[in-house]
């Protein structure tokens, strides 16, 4: 399969909808597949190797917030130059609503097209008058893919239609290896003694109460005074002063406030603590942080949301406790703390189950999508001029 | 001031032609709308075809025991041989016997210990079954955005749609079994 996929925002500041595309192209290329990647950026910006450059973008108000997208009679010539030299099977456009190259390359292009959703925003975001114009060029788009529950509802509420869902992979090897912070002797093999308690993680916002931090505080207050080494690290967006005045003061310093941390200080983070806790009270559709856990191979101790059922295999790859009960999460925590033989198992099967939501798995279902838009059809070709 | 007739004359030249244009797009943009909605068609119809393939192969693969193979044959072969009124059932009918069938306790791990025909044959089918789900939602897609065309106050004045029929979506059950 020789794939032409657009990403509509610059290479050169990083995000979600780049780091996508990155991940997705790594991974088909992986599988043996051609791959060629078209994006905003200055000709001599460092890309990897499958990229191409359609020229400076410009930072635009868009959609709430400034956008770097390229659009114009130069990137349009560029995107049309690419559909014409590229020989593609099929033309897969990211955001094709953003003014940028992927609704540039829906215009440009005849054949199998694929669209996928990332955004998702209230109604009165996206005002309607952008409908119209988008809609000629969306209408080519063959097969739409959203990222998420919450992208599809948004793409049916302003175009109809329908999309099929493939969340967003997770890079699992980024999180497999990692050296503990300083100061955190990372996960143990044996049970804790009286000198070292183990320690506890939470990773999320702290002032968001969906996220369940309250349940672990309270958990803690039982937990902290019957162990008396046990520590507790919590990471995530949050007023840190406010987290440490809800602890009893003979527990505040065995309660560490990380606040907001960088990508590489989450994933030592994981590798810091015997058991991760996921206290979460419901709202989550899949749970990046738990897969982020899991890919780390870090105990988890969840509570058992749908989402986190499902994800953990009904308890195989992470134990469950009921949602909200601090008692249940205290006695499952102790348990574990305990039982070094169990947690190395949780551990084990947690990285095995990961995989099912690994880059790879993606991309065999994107590939799905690819086949069954090119199934008989001719390949990708340079559209008339004048007909969108 | 005798000009006047030329001035009006060439204003209303100009609103035919625009509205000529303007209606002229209109159709070929609903055309494309059809030409998307037979294309999703053909490709939903390619892999229904191919799901019922991959079931009845999985069928006679002397991997399973004789009731199941049973159960998945004789569904596969309803959903091959049904006519237009009974299509989607008989298709709602197979995506449930799959389930029926690879749902069982143990059943993924069991063809596994067949080695690399059971894997394949079970590769194969979730590809297929997978691919199903796809196509029907594209088709139904394109569906959805040709109805909404066609009920245009402009489309439904003027005979722009030709005698293409109004599409019908299609509705089935086609939950993938859990491979």
């Amino acid at each position: 399969m020789r794939a032409g996929i657009v990403c509509p925002y610059t290479w050169d500041v990083p995000g979600g909808v780049q780091q996508h595309i990155g991940d997705l192209a790594e991974a088909l290329i992986s599988l043996g597949h051609e791959v060629s990647v078209i994006t905003p950026a200055d000709d001599d910006a460092d890309l990897p190797p499958y990229a191409v450059a359609a020229g400076r973008a410009v930072p635009v108000p868009y959609n709430g917030s400034v956008a770097r997208l390229a659009f114009g009679f130069l990137s349009a010539g560029r995107v049309r130059r690419w559909i014409n030299e590229g020989g593609f099977d099929v033309l897969h456009v990211h955001e094709p609503a953003a003014p940028s190259l992927g609704i540039l390359a829906c215009w440009a292009a005849d054949g199998p097209i694929v669209g996928t959703f990332h955004a998702s925003y209230e109604k009165s975001r996206m005002v309607s008058v952008t409908a119209p114009i988008l809609r000629s060029a969306l209408e080519k788009i063959t097969g739409r893919i959203a990222v998420s529950e919450a992208a599809r509802t948004t793409l049916v509420e302003h175009l109809g239609g329908d999309a099929v869902l493939i969340p967003n992979g997770v890079a699992t090897e980024r999180y497999a290896m990692a050296e503990p912070l300083p100061g955190w002797r990372g996960r143990a093999d044996a049970p804790h003694g009286s000198g070292d308690g183990g320690a506890l993680g939470f990773l999320g916002r702290m002032d968001e109460p969906r996220k369940g931090l309250q349940v672990l505080l309270r958990a803690f207050e039982i937990l902290g005074r019957r162990r008396p080494g046990l520590r507790l690290l919590l990471a995530g967006p949050g007023d840190a002063d406010d987290v440490v005045s809800r602890v009893s003061p003979e527990l505040r310093d065995r309660v560490v406030v990380l606040g907001l941390v960088s990508e590489a200080d989450k994933v030592r983070a994981y590798h810091s603590v015997d058991v991760f806790v996921a206290p979460n009270l419901g709202g989550e559709s899949f749970g990046i942080v738990l897969a982020e856990a899991m890919s780390a191979g870090a105990p988890i101790l969840a509570s058992d949301i749908e989402a986190f059922d499902r994800v953990l295999r009904g308890g195989r790859a992470g134990a469950l406790f009921p949602a909200g009960d601090h008692e249940a999460l205290a006695a499952a925590a102790g348990e574990l703390l305990d039982d070094p033989a169990r947690r190395k198992q949780l551990s084990a099967e947690a990285r095995a189950a990961v995989r099912a939501y690994d880059w790879s798995a993606v991309a065999r279902d994107v590939l799905r999508v690819y086949e069954t838009v090119t199934d008989g059809r001719p390949r990708v070709v340079e559209s008339g001029l004048g007909a969108p | 001031m005798s000009y006047d007739w030329i001035i009006d004359v060439l204003f209303w030249i100009a609103v035919v032609f625009l509205v000529g244009v303007y209606v002229s797009w209109r159709a070929t943009r609903l055309d494309r709308l059809h030409v998307r909605v037979e294309t999703a068609r053909a490709a939903l119809d390619a892999a229904l075809v191919r799901r019922a393939a991959a079931t009845l192969e999985l069928a006679a693969s002397r991997l399973l025991d004789p009731a199941t193979s049973l159960v998945l044959a004789t569904a596969a072969h309803e959903a091959r041989t049904a006519d237009a009124d009974g299509r989607e059932f008989a298709e709602s009918d197979l995506s449930r016997a799959l389930r029926a069938a690879v749902d069982q306790p143990g059943f993924v791990d069991a063809l596994a210990l067949h080695g690399g025909d059971g894997k394949a044959v079970l590769e194969e089918l979730s590809s297929a079954a997978a691919k199903v789900a796809y196509a029907r939602r594209f088709y139904n897609d394109a569906v959805s955005q040709a109805r909404i065309a066609r009920r245009k106050p402009l489309i439904r004045v003027l005979p722009l749609a030709g005698r293409a029929p109004l599409p019908d979506f299609f509705e089935i059950d086609d939950d993938p079994p859990g491979i």
